[in-house]
């Protein structure tokens, strides 16, 4: 069976277990909700301040978005061993990287979809001109997040001290990716917007290179 | 079902190592599995009998020395060399249903006609009735019965089974004694890890007692299997 058949049964199975069960949804949704409306209410932004520091503020919700859906994704394999099953099962072990990392993207999508008219609401950010944009913008950014958040889950699972560990590895190496995101929304939300492809480039970059890493070292991510 | 004899596979142990930061799990352990022949291990908690296991399922890899699979000795996996292996744990979803886990399996290794399979072991585990409920709702022999029936999914060449019985009820162990010597008759290799006699023991051909990683004693090369399946219970 090819690896993108399996990939695709995996996937399947990953979505249907979170939309029966909601838990990394839900928490997630809720969690940067509150960080969002928290910040509205405690800083109170203009409309020019919220374009300067709108952008950061809103990576750095995807950030904390990504770093508590990201955790459960091998550790939940871990429980009942599911992983070995996996392993077992299918004929090419990226199959299960690759699962993973689609239904992390799509969570986190999602997660960004239902935030952002909240965001531009409390914080008089007007969106409707730049939605094709900002979702490229979002879409690499979150593949990014989504590949080096399922590459160090993998490899954090099988570790003491775990729940430390994810979040010491990913906040050094998203540093890049969360620079380039901020800056390229930052220009769309600019009095005249534009799309900035040298950070668009640069993102389009940072996802190529790290997928091709995990896809050439996967099979060791997932071994005991 | 008989296996041809193109599709019957043995393993060969070559000086296997494995250790885990200082502490050797397995040491020098060399042994040659016929193809079709039925192995049980035996040995005390942490003789090393489940890491033998898990390097056979090639889940993980030899610290030192090689596993090669007869009949051509390849370190290359033969395709048939998907073993079926029932482990300590469950290896399945409690968030799905039973039906789902044997689907979800039986779609991954590629099974013609999974969902006709799947309602057949089910039926054969006695869970066809329970096929929709959620795993998390069984009983601890129900899941075994799950487990069990994940790993015959593909008619494995080779079944790898980590105290199999664990959990079953008296009918459960003679239902899996009854579908262990179906698939040791049809030339399915079978390597097991047991404590003591029971019936699953009554099939094996050949006892292996592990004792702090090494080989201490085999039927083959001296020794009554009953003594040393005993030995280890003791």
């Amino acid at each position: 069976m090819s690896l993108f058949s399996n990939a695709s049964v995996l996937l399947g199975k990953e979505l249907r277990t979170e939309f029966r069960s909601r838990e990394l949804l839900t928490t997630t949704v809720v969690f940067i909700l509150m960080v969002v409306v928290l910040f509205s209410f405690t800083f109170d932004p203009t409309r020019e301040e919220s374009r300067r520091f709108g952008p950061g503020l809103l990576w750095l919700a995807f950030l904390f978005a990504a770093s508590l859906m990201l955790q459960p994704g091998f550790l939940r394999e871990q429980t009942n061993d599911t992983l070995s099953a996996l392993r077992l099962s299918v004929s090419d072990p990226f199959a299960i990287f690759l699962s993973k990392l689609c239904a992390n993207t799509l969570f986190l999508l999602i997660t960004e979809l239902l935030l952002l008219p909240v965001f531009a609401v409390l914080y008089n950010v007007p969106l409707f001109g730049v939605v094709p944009q900002l979702a490229l913008v979002l879409f690499l950014g979150s593949l990014g997040l989504s590949v080096t958040g399922t590459t160090l889950s993998a490899i954090s699972a099988q570790a003491r001290m775990r729940e430390l560990l994810l979040p010491l590895l990913l906040l050094p190496l998203l540093t890049p990716l969360l620079i380039a995101s901020t800056e390229a929304t930052a220009a769309l939300f600019a009095e005249n917007p534009t799309l900035r492809w040298d950070w668009l480039a640069f993102l389009i970059a940072f996802d190529v290179i790290f997928l091709t890493a995990v896809w050439l070292f996967g099979e060791y991510l997932l071994e005991e | 079902m008989t296996l041809p004899e193109s599709r019957r596979i043995g393993l060969r142990f070559e000086n296997i190592d494995k250790r885990y930061g200082g502490l050797f799990a397995l040491r020098r352990v060399s042994l040659e599995i016929a193809p079709g022949e039925c192995v049980a291990l035996a040995g005390r908690n942490g003789s090393g009998k489940t890491t033998l296991l898990r390097i056979a399922a090639r889940l993980v890899r030899p610290s030192a020395g090689k596993l090669t699979f007869s009949p051509t000795h390849t370190e290359a996996s033969p395709a048939a060399m998907t073993a079926g292996f029932v482990a300590h744990a469950t290896m399945v979803y409690d968030e799905l249903t039973a039906e789902e886990n044997l689907l979800l399996f039986a779609r991954l290794l590629a099974i013609a006609k999974p969902a006709e399979r799947v309602e057949k072991l089910l039926r054969d585990v006695g869970l066809l009735e329970r096929r929709d409920s959620l795993v998390r709702t069984f009983s601890r022999g129900m899941r075994q019965r799950v487990a069990i029936a994940r790993a015959l999914l593909h008619e494995p060449a080779v079944l790898l089974l980590d105290e199999p019985s664990t959990g079953l009820d008296p009918q459960g162990v003679n239902w899996l004694a009854e579908t262990l010597w179906r698939l040791h008759g049809s030339g399915c290799t079978i390597l097991m890890s047991l404590h003591g006699e029971s019936e699953i023991s009554a099939l094996a051909t050949r006892g292996i007692r592990l004792d702090a990683g090494s080989v201490a004693a085999d039927s083959q090369t001296g020794g009554s299997l009953r003594s040393i399946l005993t030995f280890a219970s003791a």
